[in-house]
């Protein structure tokens, strides 16, 4: 997704003369088609997030809209404060884009995860989330919500090649999309990591069950009529997510399903306890944490006995 | 340009905080000839609306009170809005709120506000705009990382629109900052990042106004005016006093207080 976004990026810039693009020193091998073509609208901030942050909010003041470039966890979590009395208590246009959200930095270790960014961030009301599960989507995304007021978190994943089955780019503001429509189960993703509940929906048809699959894109703000009404086609629900399954689509899945008073049994996939130190391949780590496709069809057999 | 009384901007620090029972007054009364500088006849602002208006930051946000009192001297808030200060329903709040007629940004966590200006020195140069940012900084806020990280930054990009001034009254909320982390050398350290710095008299407005009228806001390096000042200034029992970052006054000790600002002005 890292080269939808710098190609939409400019794309946007290009018709937008107040975009510019901050980052703090990450970006090597990727941002560098918006700084050959716009080399006056990109900072380099040097290693200093919450410099960012500061610098995106006076600059957003005078009618800039800045995007903030860092891998999610130093976007996120490093400069949360001045998220929060920055753009988000002035109501301005920044943009901040978290590369490598969940757990795809995961041989670089637990201090690279980004696994709370979407439950420290969704509990402001005054930013929106959004979290491409794909670069089709990603370009879809960047452009449906480009001319947001207020400030806008991207969660992105690094996969160029990733490609979720049946989402084309689709996206709706506020919607899942619901892209396997099953009669027993439904597995509700976040994000790139939705090949994963497709891969154990296909595998769970072979063994005779039909097991939906929606990917949530939105996380704030959700349109929860719509959400509840594909919650309500379900009798039992797993929400995945390579986030801790407090604050991400599991909490917000177990929201839904109370105030909407949906009568569907819930299981969370995703972190439920800190990393131990143990590091790997994402796809090992995905294992390790339930949240591979192999174990999302285990989970779906254990809940449905 | 209307020149702004710094008596008076006192006398209305203490009605206030006396009549809210609130504290922060000594930070309050440190600021006041620095605002006085920057509102009487420094900052540029056609409207309070005016894009090209001069951006201002008080980062030390809990000396919001001396910023009101200047805002209502200057007539962009009703006696009846101040008189709102740290009651119910006010945008007048301790630390200064953007929503609030004349504030550019919010403050109140230390180390942000300098970044915020940085942000807007750098949007007037993209621009190419003449408009400058101002911040106010306090001496135990140099604590604050973030605040090196924006004195970087600004060095780095010779943000000459964007000037500091620097309230060094010694002092931090609960403790003197020769004995909480020593700022003795903080005209070095700025000037080591890569800042013009100036040090100044913080209560001598003639000499406030003639620096900041005659910085070189189009040069290559950004701005820092070490401004030497007296925590508590004007009240003799607050000055230099710990106890005065917090504290409200009791009415004998505002009875006092204003008796010293009144013989002040005479």
């Amino acid at each position: 997704m890292r080269r939808a976004f710098v190609e939409t990026l400019v794309k946007l810039a290009r018709g937008d003369s107040r975009i510019v693009l901050l980052t703090a020193d990450l970006g090597f091998n990727a941002l560098e088609p918006f700084v050959q073509e716009f080399p006056g609208r990109f900072f380099n901030v040097g290693i200093a997030e919450q410099q960012m942050l500061a610098l995106a909010t006076g600059l957003a003041e005078a009618g800039f809209v800045p995007f903030c470039y860092s891998i999610v966890n130093f976007a996120v979590l490093r400069p949360y404060e001045f998220i929060r009395n920055g753009p988000i208590l002035h109501r301005l246009p920044v943009r901040i884009v978290g590369m490598g959200g969940g757990i795809e930095y995961a041989s670089n270790g637990a201090t690279h995860y980004g696994i709370e960014d979407i439950g420290v961030l969704r509990v402001q009301p005054g930013i929106s989330i959004y979290a491409p599960a794909d670069s089709a989507q990603t370009e879809t995304i960047l452009e449906r919500t480009a001319s947001i007021s207020g400030p806008v978190y991207y969660r992105l994943g690094k996969d160029d090649r990733l490609v979720v089955p049946g989402l084309n780019g689709h996206f709706t503001p506020g919607c899942p999309e619901h892209l396997v429509v099953g009669r027993d189960l439904l597995f509700i993703a976040m994000g790139g990591i939705a090949v994963e509940a497709i891969a154990a929906s296909r595998k769970l048809a072979q063994r005779g069950v039909s097991a939906g699959v929606a990917v949530v894109s939105s996380l704030n703000p959700v349109d929860r009529t719509f959400y509840a009404d594909l919650l309500r086609c379900y009798k039992y629900i797993i929400s995945v997510e390579a986030h801790y399954i407090n604050g991400g689509i599991g909490s917000l899945t177990a929201e839904v399903l109370a105030e909407c008073e949906i009568p569907a049994r819930l299981v969370r996939k995703g972190l439920s306890a800190t990393p131990d130190g143990i590091t790997g391949s994402q796809a090992f780590m995905y294992a390790r944490y339930g949240i591979g496709s192999e174990q999302l069809v285990h989970a779906a057999l254990e809940m449905m006995q | 340009m209307r020149t702004i009384n710094p008596g008076i901007v006192r006398s209305h620090i203490l009605q206030q905080s006396k009549r809210a029972n609130v504290g922060h007054i000594g930070s309050a009364l440190s600021i006041v000839e620095l605002l006085c500088a920057l509102y009487g006849s420094i900052l540029r602002c056609a409207s309070l609306s005016d894009p090209e208006r001069d951006r201002f930051v008080l980062s030390k946000g809990h000396a919001a009170l001396s910023l009101y009192v200047v805002f209502y001297l200057k007539g962009w808030i009703t006696k009846g809005e101040l008189d709102s200060y740290c009651g119910d329903c006010t945008l007048l709040g301790v630390h200064p709120e953007h929503r609030s007629a004349g504030v550019d940004f919010c403050t109140g966590s230390m180390g942000m506000g300098i970044g915020f200006a940085a942000g807007a020195a750098l949007a007037a140069r993209l621009q190419g705009s003449d408009r400058r940012a101002f911040a106010i900084l306090s001496d135990g806020e140099c604590n604050e990382g973030s605040v090196w990280e924006a004195a970087m930054f600004a060095g780095q990009h010779r943000l000459s629109n964007l000037t500091a001034l620097l309230d060094c009254n010694g002092q931090q909320a609960f403790g003197y900052t020769k004995d909480v982390l020593n700022a003795d050398n903080l005209a070095e350290r700025w000037a080591a990042f890569g800042w013009d710095v100036q040090v100044i008299d913080g209560h001598d407005i003639a000499a406030l106004e003639h620096l900041l009228s005659t910085l070189d806001y189009r040069g290559s390096r950004p701005h820092l005016l070490l401004a030497r000042t007296v925590f508590g200034k004007g009240v003799s029992y607050m000055e230099g006093k710990i106890k005065w970052h917090y504290s409200p006054m009791n009415d004998q000790e505002y009875g006092q207080a204003l008796r010293e600002i009144y013989q002040g002005q005479e």
